[in-house]
């Protein structure tokens, strides 16, 4: 054994040790340098977006006032251009979308980690996948011609049967109505636009929940097998726990795309400016949305207020990126794993 | 401890999780040469405990409770209570079959298996609407969309001679299907180098610069579509009158893809074994080569997967190739000027406009981005399954 870490050269009774040499190589100096480059870049880029935005708000906040913010309705021909309604759709649909998306999507990556045959795993690995890749323009005609007529026979019996819990209230809607009245009281609503936008969540939340869950320790898994836990005790006591950051991370991916998801949203909905807490209502209007729906009629100025509304969603999702990421490095998972 | 081991178990031992807590004596066929005793096991060859097997009392009670709530709601439903549709029927079967289960396991097990059951069967009705739910959009959208496909000029016109109003056998989407070939392969050639380079950078290279990069990339992958073709349109074709264009479109789609696959390569990186990398750099390995030789071939796989769904983002991107790109009817491979038009721009655009046969046309073009995708998703599976080395 001493003889092999001695080597064949070096004697123990050699003049001097071996000189250890401490610094770079010139590949790594290349690698070191070409990688802190793209990093820069990344950053401009990325930066440089931020502060565009930023600039955008000022002539909007000059021409419009504080009330840029407070304004509902959005109408440059009568001088009223503000994005609160907007506002409010858009955090309505990214709720709703969380709300189903993030169980399904939990529960799917279970499935596919802890319960799937073996067979099939890869196969349904894919399809998550693919439904990531299927584009939004495509949910949002699935939206508006197959999910919406079901969608609307739904909310009617949920403003039917639970209409005495305020969420599922629609005022004005009379439920016992014929079918006929249905389409105008439901059609484009809070909670269409929601599940839309969440089968565009799902995919990406259980891409990176999964990925996590089948990180998870075989050792630990065993370990708890071994004690005597159930699958369910398996993923309670050792999965979930070291797939925390996943979760997170996941759903703070979903939620990303929930507040900024543009055509699918303005395929379903019905473009309404309103203060409106009936998530089962038709009508409402997200940030996103308003940007491309009105951007094509705009001048100079309005497209700067459009900018402006960009640059409001966009420090939203900052700050909701912000604070995930501070849950996400606190989890277990951020931390490189040991073999 | 040896009284015990001396003692055959009553059951044939678990030999995968168990093997290495017991003595040679105890399993004759695993111990060394010097321990073991010759001669046959007697409770026959070894094997795993099948850790998820089903008894038949577990399939017993799955099926019955299956088929006495689908009985007990046929009977109900429409028929007793005044709920109609085939949405609430599956809801309702799901909630009674629930309880059924629920009641069923009760009777003979204790509570974790109960429970164990209850969240089995949660699971799997949840995965099967989700799957269920991708299925009917792509069987949908293909069923919506055959009758485009019919008439071969869909696929080798563009809509320039034609009017919308004209029936299919006018007209197609060639000039679409090109420029979105186009303009994701150019997104893509950026975004790629860029994307896995950061992960790297972010991964690789610590320090607080490189936290810094990570918290930007990371908020930036909230970026809504809508304002990376917003940031184009102003710095590119507003201050630099550069045209609207297929080029303007691709820049667009690269600064939007690339804060993604910055992200997912990242995660993926992360999780690769901290072990392989420092078994490599003790190895005398330079940290150029344990990236490449080490770390981004064990995360292959996911990189392909991060890959995907960043190309997946950009291909069927709408709002940033409406904002860049313009509209065209005609064909157009040139990236650099006149407006090209690509397969997302013309679905929405045929369902705006709500005229029947552009309403088909759409639904046609919305099948072949389908398409499209399924063929670019099953070539990267491919490519990341089948080169050689760890999987």
């Amino acid at each position: 054994m001493s003889a092999a870490i001695s080597g064949p050269g070096g004697q123990a009774t050699g003049p001097s040790p071996r000189r250890i040499f401490r610094g770079l190589m010139p590949a790594d100096r290349v690698f070191f340098g070409v990688s802190w480059s793209v990093g820069t870049l990344v950053l401009i880029i990325c930066g440089s977006i931020g502060l565009f935005l930023l600039l955008q708000l000022i002539p909007t906040v000059r021409a419009y006032g504080l009330h840029f913010f407070t304004q509902v309705n959005w109408d440059p021909y009568i001088g009223q251009i503000g994005v609160a309604a907007a506002l409010l759709g858009t955090f309505e649909v990214a709720l709703v979308a969380i709300v189903v998306s993030v169980p399904l999507a939990l529960l799917t990556a279970l499935y596919i980690t802890e319960y799937a045959p073996q067979f099939l795993k890869s196969g349904l690995v894919s399809l998550i996948d693919l439904m990531a890749a299927i584009p939004s323009i495509i949910y949002g005609l699935w939206g508006f011609f197959l999910l919406t007529p079901r969608a609307e026979e739904v909310s009617r019996w949920l403003n039917t049967y639970l209409g005495w819990f305020p969420l599922f209230k629609v005022a004005g809607a009379n439920p016992r109505a014929a079918v006929v009245s249905m389409a105008s009281t439901y059609y484009g609503s809070v909670a269409i636009a929601g599940v839309v936008v969440a089968m565009m969540v799902i995919p990406m939340a259980c891409a990176v929940m999964r990925g996590v869950f089948a990180q998870a320790p075989p050792g630990e898994r065993e370990g708890a097998l071994a004690l005597g836990a159930t699958k369910w005790g398996v993923i309670r006591t050792v999965v979930l726990p070291f797939g925390r950051g996943g979760i997170i991370g996941g759903t703070m991916l979903g939620l990303g795309r929930a507040l900024g998801e543009t055509i699918a949203v303005l395929t379903v909905i019905a473009v309404v400016f309103d203060i409106n807490f009936r998530i089962l209502r038709s009508g409402t209007i997200t940030v996103a949305s308003l940007i491309a729906d009105r951007w094509n009629e705009a001048t100079p100025g309005q497209l700067s207020a459009l900018l402006a509304a960009g640059f409001v969603l966009f420090v939203i999702t900052m700050a909701v990126n912000f604070i995930a990421a501070i849950f996400v490095t606190r989890s277990r998972s951020g931390a490189s794993t040991e073999i | 401890m040896t009284g015990t081991l001396s003692q055959p178990s009553p059951r044939p031992a678990a030999t995968s999780l168990s093997s290495g807590l017991q003595s040679g004596q105890a399993q004759p066929g695993l111990g060394g040469p010097g321990l073991g005793q010759p001669g046959a096991d007697p409770y026959g060859p070894k094997r795993p405990r099948p850790v998820g097997a089903r008894t038949a009392d577990d399939r017993l009670a799955l099926a019955g409770s299956l088929a006495g709530s689908l009985g007990l709601v046929f009977v109900t439903y429409d028929r007793l209570l005044p709920f109609s549709g085939p949405v609430g029927f599956f809801v309702c079967w799901y909630l009674v079959f629930m309880l059924c289960y629920l009641a069923v396991s009760a009777m003979a097990h204790p509570r974790q298996v109960v429970v164990d059951r209850l969240l089995a069967a949660l699971i799997h009705g949840a995965a099967a609407v989700v799957f269920g739910a991708v299925l009917s959009t792509i069987f949908y959208t293909f069923f919506r969309g055959y009758h485009a496909f019919l008439h071969l000029n869909f696929f080798t016109q563009a809509m320039a001679h034609t009017e919308e109003t004209a029936p299919l056998s006018q007209g197609g989407i060639l000039h679409a299907i090109v420029g979105t070939l186009i303009e994701i392969g150019i997104a893509t050639c950026v975004a790629l180098p860029l994307g896995i380079g950061t992960a790297v950078f972010i991964t690789e290279v610590s320090g607080r610069f490189a936290r810094v990069v990570r918290t930007v990339v990371e908020a930036m992958t909230a970026m809504p579509d809508i304002l990376a073709g917003l940031f184009i349109y102003a710095v590119l074709i507003v201050k630099f009158h550069v045209q609207f264009s297929g080029f303007a479109a691709a820049m667009a789609l690269s600064v939007m893809m690339l804060p993604i696959i910055a992200r997912s390569s990242e995660v993926v990186l992360r999780v690769v074994p901290g072990g392989l990398r420092e078994a490599s750099l003790a190895l005398g390995a330079s940290r150029w080569r344990t990236v490449w030789r080490v770390v981004l071939p064990t995360a292959r796989s996911g990189l392909a997967t991060a890959l995907i769904l960043g190309i997946a983002r950009g291909i069927g991107e709408t709002a940033p190739v409406l904002i860049c790109s313009g509209e065209a009817t005609y064909f157009n491979a040139n990236p650099f000027v006149e407006p090209m038009n690509s397969l997302p721009l013309f679905v929405y655009q045929g369902y705006e406009s709500g005229i029947t046969e552009m309403v088909l046309r759409a639904w046609g073009a919305a099948s072949v981005l389908l398409a499209i995708i399924l063929i670019l998703f099953v070539t990267a599976r491919i490519l990341a399954r089948s080169r050689p080395g760890r999987s």
